[in-house]
């Protein structure tokens, strides 16, 4: 659906690559330009019309975006570079503060990078511990291993909302529900859920949660960290700089503004913000429901076609989310990318950037075609028809 | 070289690749990790005055570094250091687009139109560039 909305698709191109990053509607790349050509002024910091403008502009998109996740105050959004430095910013400006050693952390081994290294490297620092939860054998996380998981010692649970390789949509809301009663901190990457299901951060009683523009049809280098007003006040400043400040000294008398100003040292990514707003109506305007079930649609398009070609297994078939993960038999996941591309097919090989999950699953490298709302089936069509005529596979890539 | 041939012979050396399956003592091990994507190679080499006697390697790759990696380490054992670094970089040269001895590059000239696929240059370079820190610790 919305096809026309979008250039890139106007290439001979077919794209699944939605989980890497998702594609740009014309209205996200015009608010980005519209703010160039027409405010251009830095924010909070000019007495004319322009800057006013784009400061008003800019705040504003929190109030967006704190609707869009479900969040009491718009104080409680910051803009970030990203889901990376959203979940690096609470774990090293708070976790690193509250915790001490031995405290637990639960986590699972299906995590993507950006969420586990920072975590490790916390480990390392002060001690904690990092405690994998077991995956179950579809290797999806269930709230009964989670419960199983818990100790008296588990102060942090940090969860991706649906993962980045088998695409499992976890029991958020009685994970936090959970958490809750057992005071336990509900740290959420959102970088695959957000873009894809309907998120709320009171329902699910999420403490923190770190996402992406890009992956949501928004402009690169933009993310969120959310943070309950009690805990986003107590986050250090992963930056120091301008904007960020009320008034210091030189000898060393310093007063920091509230949040969430505090945690946006430097001139922001404004351009960007302006376009995080217009996806944010797009998507909206569709519906994340209705996004969530035409994605389900299509992978259960893909599973039905792909039954035809025994020589292809998928790895995540009863999962429900809009990602495939697959290999061609004896086919190495990348040489098969290679040879997608042939066909001008978009899709990821790899360990999709969660490198401890091969200790869980036998395969280490799959294919991964992750479908968005403005796929189609016909689209799934020429996938299927390409991998049926893999025999011929190196023929093509060499 | 033509193009029926080279494709027989990166075939072959993927689906049977040379010396698979690393050896260790007495050998100097190094990680060919290829930062652009996936591929995952140990390779070892074992010298003995100055003479690469034995290499062996293992891991996970696409067909492009497995057979790379298979004729690579065929063609240096029995080779003299110097022999193979002058290998080597005549290899790298012709992956990179820059004057180099056809000659001395025999079954490794099935890479040689690599350079049209500029995204796999990686993937032909990555047991070159093991073997090359090898080299660099002895």
């Amino acid at each position: 659906m919305n096809r026309e909305d979008f250039p890139f698709l106007k290439k001979d191109i077919i794209y699944f690559d939605n989980g890497a990053t998702s594609l740009k509607p014309k209205v996200v790349l015009d608010a980005m330009n519209d703010y160039y050509e027409n405010y251009a002024a830095n924010i909070h910091r000019g007495d004319y019309d322009s800057s006013y403008l784009a400061s008003q502009i800019y705040d504003g998109v929190r109030e967006r975006v704190r609707n869009f996740i479900g969040a009491k105050e718009k104080e409680e959004i910051v803009f970030t570079k990203g889901t990376t430095e959203s979940l690096n910013t609470v774990i090293f400006g708070f976790l690193k503060k509250k915790l001490k050693k031995g405290d637990e952390v639960l986590t699972t081994k299906a995590e993507h990078a950006s969420l586990l290294l920072p975590l490790m490297i916390l480990e390392k620092e002060i001690g904690i511990k990092l405690t994998f939860i077991p995956l179950e054998d579809d290797y999806s996380l269930s709230y009964e291993n989670f419960v199983k998981s818990v100790s008296a010692k588990t102060k942090v649970v940090a969860i991706a909302g649906v993962s980045n390789v088998i695409g499992d949509d976890r029991p958020l809301n009685q994970i936090g529900s959970y958490c809750k009663d057992a005071q336990i901190l509900f740290l959420v990457d959102g970088a695959q859920s957000v873009p894809h299901t309907k998120t709320d951060v009171i329902k699910d009683h999420i403490d923190f949660l770190a996402f992406s523009s890009h992956k949501m049809l928004g402009p690169t280098g933009l993310g969120v960290l959310y943070g309950r007003r009690e805990l986003l006040e107590q986050v250090e400043p992963f930056e120091y700089g301008g904007d960020m400040n009320n008034t210091f000294t030189s000898n060393g008398e310093i007063t920091l503004k509230q949040i969430p100003s505090r945690l946006e040292a430097g001139t922001p990514p404004i351009a960007e913000v302006f376009g995080l707003d217009k996806a944010i109506c797009y998507l909206e305007n569709i519906g994340m429901e209705r996004i969530e079930q035409y994605e389900q649609e299509l992978k259960a398009y893909f599973l039905e076609k792909i039954k035809e070609i025994p020589q292809v297994e998928v790895y995540n078939k009863d999962i429900k989310g809009g990602s495939v993960i697959f290999n061609i038999k004896n086919v190495f996941s990348q040489d098969t990318a290679i040879y997608l591309n042939h066909f001008h097919i978009c899709v990821r090989a790899g360990s999709h950037c969660a490198k401890a999950l091969k200790e869980e699953m036998p395969i280490a490298n799959t294919v991964r075609a992750s479908f968005y709302f403005y796929n189609t089936k016909e689209e799934i069509d020429c996938l299927i028809e390409a991998l049926k005529q893999s025999d011929r596979l190196y023929d093509v890539i060499l | 070289m033509d193009q029926e041939l080279k494709r027989e012979l990166i075939l072959e050396n993927y689906q049977h690749p040379f010396h698979k399956g690393l050896k260790k003592d007495g050998y100097i091990v190094e990680n060919a990790n290829n930062e652009s994507c996936i591929d995952n190679l140990d390779i070892s080499i074992k010298v003995e005055d100055g003479k690469i006697v034995d290499a062996t390697f293992d891991g996970e790759a696409c067909a492009i570094s497995t057979s790379a990696t298979s004729i690579l380490l065929k063609k240096i054992v029995g080779k003299s250091v110097s022999e193979v670094q002058k290998l080597l970089e005549n290899y790298q040269n012709m992956i990179e687009e820059a004057p180099y001895d056809e000659a001395l590059l025999e079954e490794l000239l099935a890479y040689q139109d690599i350079y049209l696929q500029p995204n796999r240059k990686t993937c032909a370079l990555l047991p070159s560039r093991a073997v090359q820190n090898i080299l660099k610790q002895l």
